[in-house]
């Protein structure tokens, strides 16, 4: 019953997600929302022939619940952040890409070379890097935003107009800056804490989204948003008035990576993806677009001058320490999930 | 009408009894493909073990249902209290898909009388004019509906405009919104079976009772409302069960700051919980209550009728 059941939903998700795109010459890449420029794609398909099909998602756990549904020999390459790529790894869904395999491997930035997400890039390449913390309207609000007191305990300006990430991951890992206390705490008091601290700080806020995390900044309907940096960027181009805050306390630092999924339909076309993705001028592309850091060497000349100086590259002298997200175990993480809940009951 | 299709058909009824079977398998597959073996898996999985960060573990348990009705606190290892989070979620679903019933009822019953108080040539006209925002997506429309209702938006400034308010109405990210947005998105499926009813409502009933002396309200109340009975139930059932499972309006117009139904089951499966079996023990406890709300309704109808046959 149990075998024939996955069996039967991985087979019918194979003939609706893939139905064309098992041939030769055909990629299928899963990816983020409004991230990878469609000219890229078209370059990519211009010198190898192959053609990609993109499906998109709008955070880590809702691709790690469609690939456990099934997704898993229908996508070649997916592109999870950085404590995902670990959580994948555990689950056995990654493939492993062999010395030699990947010959544009050398021009990946030492510092990204051997994360502790995917101990010697066994299985992933770099993609693009930046940070999850907020942005402010500055017509709204004047006074110092250098602090996550303006999400978590807001002034009175700016109370009722704030939208926060809809992502449990990244709303909890800046509480915890916040409150100065470790991720996936396990110490009762300061779980309590934090419950309380959310309870409270949610009374002003307006909205949960994070696929309109920009739009609603741009269109006023939120003064302060919770925001990843090169979505600031882009929403600054577009409302002069947004600025993104680095916080004193700190705030969630990121990498997201391309991985060869396992029993990738097109194994051979995802390697060739992630060579054309490790050329320099190809990878500036996507930051030039989505307005983020990458993790190749040699990539400066190909980059928009202004993508280097802008000010959500550069954090300021007072900015507290970038962190990554961390896993909490099955235990903790049950904790989390209650107080997520409590907190959108 | 029942009688006359019965002895219609009944020339060719036996023409087609050996075949009817086979007509008809088409159909029982496609609904026991699409309708009942989700359902079915989805009962099964209920009943399982959650295993950490999405999917099953095949064993038994009651551990998603015991989730749903009782709280051992934050950490789990309290005495078993009655849960009132999902509850109270539910309750609040049931909240705002029963104003969006009303809602539309309100607005909907007088315009579908209106169109079928219409000359025979306009009413097909009308009944088109109605559909025809519908021709576009949901996802559109509710997101269109944000762009006019928000702080900026169009109905704000005209409201200024003409002097009747000072500052912005914050609707976007309320409850009203969200009720504004079912409403609106479910408009049509209370105008059109109100609609059939009217129309097929003889008129020279309502003539009889203005001579027999009823007001226009007694008329309503007593001669047109009994009559039309049917549609107005097949309507206010069309609209409510839809929006008890929206998460659509809840996410973009009310700003998803409190689950709703839908959107609690969809965390459970997109989201950090990872819970299927949860997520599939509250999509189990929606479906139930649906079903009750559809076998109440049905058996007042029939009791109606065996009061008036």
């Amino acid at each position: 019953m149990k075998n024939m059941m996955k069996s039967g939903v991985a087979a019918l998700a194979l003939t609706i997600g893939a139905n064309a795109a098992t041939a030769e010459g055909e990629l299928v890449l899963y990816h983020w929302f409004e991230y990878m420029p469609q000219e890229l794609l078209d370059k990519f398909k211009a010198e190898t022939g192959i053609t990609v099909t993109m499906d998109t998602y709008d955070s880590n756990e809702a691709m790690l619940a469609s690939l456990k549904a099934g997704g898993i020999g229908t996508y070649d390459v997916s592109v999870p952040g950085d404590y995902m790529v670990a959580i994948m790894a555990g689950e056995g869904m990654l493939d492993t890409i062999a010395e030699g395999e990947l010959k544009n491997k050398g021009n990946i930035s030492p510092d990204w070379s051997d994360p502790s997400f995917d101990p010697g890039r066994a299985s992933s390449i770099p993609y693009q890097w930046g940070s999850t913390s907020f942005a402010v309207n500055r017509d709204a609000y004047d006074g110092d935003i250098q602090t996550t007191d303006i999400l978590f305990n807001p002034p009175a300006e700016l109370q009722g107009r704030i939208n926060v990430l809809d992502s449990q991951g990244e709303v909890m890992a800046l509480a915890a800056i916040h409150m100065g206390i470790p991720q996936c705490s396990t110490d009762r008091e300061q779980l309590k804490a934090l419950n309380a601290m959310l309870q409270e700080a949610k009374q002003h806020w307006a909205s949960f989204n994070s696929d309109t995390a920009k739009e609603v900044l741009v269109s006023g309907d939120a003064d302060v948003g919770m925001i990843y940096d090169g979505f600031a960027a882009k929403a600054r181009q577009e409302k002069a008035s947004v600025e993104y805050a680095f916080p004193t306390q700190g705030y969630v630092a990121w990498m997201d990576s391309v991985v060869l999924l396992k029993d990738a339909p097109n194994r051979d076309s995802a390697l060739k993806f992630m060579d054309f993705l490790l050329e320099p001028e190809n990878i500036a592309a996507v930051s030039n677009f989505a307005r983020y850091n990458n993790g190749l060497t040699g990539t400066s000349e190909f980059l928009d001058p202004d993508l280097l100086a802008q000010p959500e590259n550069n954090p300021p002298e007072t900015a507290g320490p970038g962190v990554f997200i961390e896993v909490c175990d099955e235990q903790t993480q049950a904790v989390y999930d209650k107080i997520w809940t409590e907190l959108k009951k | 009408m029942a009688a006359g299709a019965t002895s219609g058909g009944s020339a060719t009824t036996d023409t087609y009894k050996e075949a009817r079977t086979w007509l008809l398998l088409p159909s029982w597959v496609t609904l026991s493909i699409l309708v009942l073996a989700p359902v079915i898996m989805m009962l099964i999985y209920s009943f399982l073990t959650k295993e950490f960060r999405g999917g099953v573990i095949w064993e038994f348990s009651l551990s998603a249902y015991d989730q749903f009705f009782f709280d051992r606190g934050l950490f789990g290892d309290e005495p078993p209290k009655l849960e009132w989070t999902y509850i109270s979620i539910f309750w609040r679903s049931i909240w705002q898909a029963g104003v969006a019933t009303l809602l539309s009822l309100a607005i909907g019953f007088p315009t579908a009388y209106f169109i079928a108080t219409r000359s025979e040539e306009m009413r097909p006209v009308w009944v088109f004019l109605i559909t025809i925002p519908y021709w576009v997506n949901l996802l559109i429309r509710t997101v269109s509906m944000k762009f006019l209702l928000r702080d900026q938006g169009p109905l704000n400034d005209f409201l200024i405009n003409i002097g009747l308010i000072d500052s912005p109405l914050h609707i976007v990210n309320t409850n009203f919104a969200v009720q504004l947005g079912l409403f609106y998105s479910y408009l049509p499926f209370m105008v059109l079976p109100i609609y059939a009813a009217v129309e097929r409502y003889n008129f020279s009933l309502s003539e009889a009772a203005a001579d027999l002396y009823a007001s226009k309200l007694t008329t309503l109340r007593r001669v047109v409302l009994p009559a039309i009975k049917p549609g107005v139930i097949a309507g206010c059932i069309l609209v409510f069960v839809p929006s008890m499972g929206s998460f659509l309006a809840p996410d973009l117009l009310g700003g998803a700051k409190n689950f709703m139904i839908g959107s609690l089951i969809e965390e459970q499966f997109k989201g950090n919980a990872g819970n299927w079996p949860f997520g599939a023990a509250a999509s189990m406890i929606l479906l139930s209550m649906v079903l009750i709300i559809l076998m109440f309704s049905a058996r007042q109808q029939a009791k109606a009728d065996k009061a008036e046959g």
